[in-house]
């Protein structure tokens, strides 16, 4: 297994031949390797968080609800092989769960809400990992894409508890004193709740992909990859098909449990129109564009996210669209994304870097041996 | 007793609809084994042309059949420049290339026709139909929509069941491999096919369309009832989707008419679950096994 442990953090789906060879510098431990990659990232979080304003502090905390969902389908999708158009109705449960504590009962703190909107999701999620454990494909995606179009019409169904069409409006949850004062004493500034919540979903983001990168490099990472590359061999090696694929749903369902949770704090609002198909879907772009299986993909994917939609729509204003009119330039780009990086790229962005990478040095030992 | 005979009616002018729009998902899988997801995309951009030419004062029958043709080109250009690449592909590459059409040409509507519900014009009249002195919930329009629908079909299947063209056809979806070598062109067999599908499908997005506010996103909930209908009907049977179709049409209109509108659509994913996890073939399934 030496091979897996030496590889870096984001594996795709080009089996890489030639093992790096073990240099004497590198961490031999993937996960503190990956343990202090976490904290350096959550270090420079905080630089960064000091130097913006509270319009790109918010903007920062959007890309961390991202973070969970598209690392989550990418596991999913990436590594176990299931398509899952459904995942924007996932992340409205976490949603829905947390604005409903939140008003229902004010006196939770706002992470034990946030841990029971997970189980709540990854619950859902069970239930939804079983039925399409037995789906493959377009069936799978024709199921899931159902759940995303369908799921939100019973926010209208269950009006009194979950707000009907207008939705439910959600407080933001109170910055806690110790926080308040340990902020206070380093910087001599008041946390305001919005930066607070980019604190708190940037640790949460990272805590996921800390989780998440040594889950696909441990046994039921290989075990996923196994069941996505050939189900014979993998059920020939004793691997449960069905119990792999569920495993991986209920995963990737408490990721999306937790982006819902964080959504619905920062955006304020859970509301039928916000957990449409185009969210579903964008989830989907992102992981295609980074490149299907690699978490470093689906960070960069989540940041495309985040940042394409304001830039499309100033750009739209530009060229004299209206706002509506510029609001729709994103999902455009998206899908003419989807189409070109399937024609073009179909490892995506890290998939094809790497791949490119790869055949380079081995072009390079193929020459060294001839010599 | 009334609202009940209401809604099987409208429950069967949609599920004739819906049976039509599976049809042209059945079309395409049977050929090439890809759920077209962007069939509606395509079938509301055709509608939203005829809306445009009727609202330019062209004859409606003139502007429903330039629609038509539009479905029939869209089609064709879908499959030959798009897809044509990720046929061969792994499954997944091909669902997401449709995927994309699907979001982006919703995204380029609402840009170029706007956001707003606009009024498609019915062919017929929309006032219910006297029978014995009550008005019943079946309006000409719904007839019109009924026969425009079996005459579509009966058109299908005699070009694949009549003519050397069909016959064509359906070898390069039985087998591309031996069709190619006995001289058929399976490349232009599988482009005319997604042709067909479109010109099928922008019938079904006019016929849906007529006497009701259409917005570039009216087809979304389409396509799932579509797919539903064809996976009931096991995806590679004519008959299982007019089936499927009229028994997903008759579904949600008994939802929405006792239960609400809203729920239409997981009532669909209810019932495809059901028949996925109970007859992963779907109704019409011969014995051959198949993963789902």
């Amino acid at each position: 297994m030496s091979v897996a442990m030496n590889k870096g953090a984001s594996d795709t789906r080009t089996p890489s031949a030639a093992p790096a060879p073990a240099s004497g510098g590198r961490l031999r431990s993937t996960g503190l390797k990956h343990l202090l990659l976490m904290l350096a990232a959550f270090f420079g979080l905080v630089l960064l968080l000091l130097a913006v304003d509270e319009f790109r502090a918010t903007q920062l905390a959007s890309l961390a609800y991202y973070i969970p969902a598209v690392a989550g389908l990418t596991v999913l999708t990436g590594i176990n092989g299931q398509v899952s158009l459904g995942h924007g109705a996932l992340m409205a449960v976490g949603a829905y769960t947390t604005g409903v504590l939140l008003i229902r009962q004010p006196d939770l703190p706002y992470l034990l809400i946030v841990a029971i909107a997970i189980i709540v999701t990854a619950l859902v999620g069970a239930l939804v990992g079983v039925a399409a454990a037995r789906l493959h494909g377009p069936y799978l995606a024709g199921a899931t894409l159902a759940l995303a179009v369908g799921l939100p019409g019973l926010a209208i169904t269950f009006e009194d508890l979950l707000g009907g069409e207008p939705g439910l409006r959600i407080p933001s949850p109170t910055v806690p004193p110790w926080v308040q004062d340990l902020y206070g004493n380093i910087t001599g500034d008041r946390l305001t709740p919005r930066v607070y919540l980019a604190y708190l979903g940037g640790a949460l983001a990272l805590t996921t992909l800390f989780i998440l990168s040594n889950l696909v490099r441990s046994r039921y990472g290989r075990m996923w990859r196994a069941v996505r590359d050939d189900e014979v061999a993998a059920e020939l090696a004793g691997i449960d098909l069905g119990r792999a694929r569920v495993l991986a749903f209920v995963v990737s369902a408490a990721c999306a449990g937790l982006a819902g949770a964080l959504l619905a704090v920062v955006s304020r609002i859970a509301a039928p129109t916000g957990f449409t198909v185009v969210l579903s879907l964008s989830l989907l772009v992102a992981i295609v564009i980074g490149g299907l299986g690699s978490l470093v993909g689906a960070i960069i994917g989540s940041a495309m996210l985040v940042y394409l939609a304001p830039f499309s729509i100033a750009r739209g204003r530009d060229l004299g669209l209206s706002d509506v009119e510029a609001a729709n330039l994103a999902p455009l780009i998206y899908g003419v994304v989807l189409i070109v990086v399937m024609l073009v790229a179909p490892r995506g962005l890290v998939g094809t870097a790497r791949f490119a990478f790869l055949a380079r040095r081995a072009g390079r030992q193929g020459a060294g041996a001839r010599t | 007793m009334q609202q009940f005979f209401d809604a099987t009616l409208s429950g069967i002018t949609n599920g004739v609809v819906f049976a039509a729009f599976a049809l042209c998902l059945v079309l395409i899988f049977r050929a090439t084994r890809i759920i077209n997801f962007g069939q509606g995309a395509q079938a509301m951009v055709t509608t939203y042309l005829a809306l445009k030419l009727i609202q330019n004062d062209v004859p409606y029958a003139l502007a429903f059949v330039a629609a038509l043709a539009a479905g029939f080109l869209l089609g064709a250009f879908v499959e030959r420049v798009i897809v044509r690449p990720v046929e061969t592909g792994p499954e997944i590459n091909a669902v997401i290339v449709t995927l994309g059409i699907f979001i982006a040409l919703v995204a380029l509507a609402a840009i170029i026709f706007g956001n707003d519900l606009a009024a498609f014009p019915a062919a017929f009249s929309l006032a219910g139909l006297e029978v014995g002195g009550s008005t019943i919930a079946l309006r000409p329009n719904d007839l019109f929509t009924i026969g425009a629908v079996l005459v579509a079909m009966a058109v299908l299947l005699g070009l694949f069941r009549f003519t050397s063209l069909g016959l064509r056809m359906r070898a390069s979806a039985f087998n591309q491999e031996v069709a190619k070598l006995l001289g058929v062109k399976v490349g232009q067999m599988l482009t005319l096919g997604w042709a067909l599908a479109g010109l099928f499908g922008s019938l079904a997005g006019l016929l849906i369309a007529a006497g009701t506010p259409i917005f570039p996103s009216y087809m979304d909930a389409v396509v799932i009832f579509a797919f539903v209908a064809a996976v009931l009907g096991g995806l590679d049977s004519f008959l299982g989707a007019v089936v499927g179709g009229l028994v997903l049409g008759l579904t949600s209109a008994y939802v929405s008419s006792y239960v609400g509108s809203e729920l239409v659509t997981l009532a669909a994913l209810a019932i495809l679950m059901v028949v996925l996890l109970l007859k992963p073939g779907g109704l019409f399934s011969s014995s051959v096994a198949r993963r789902v």
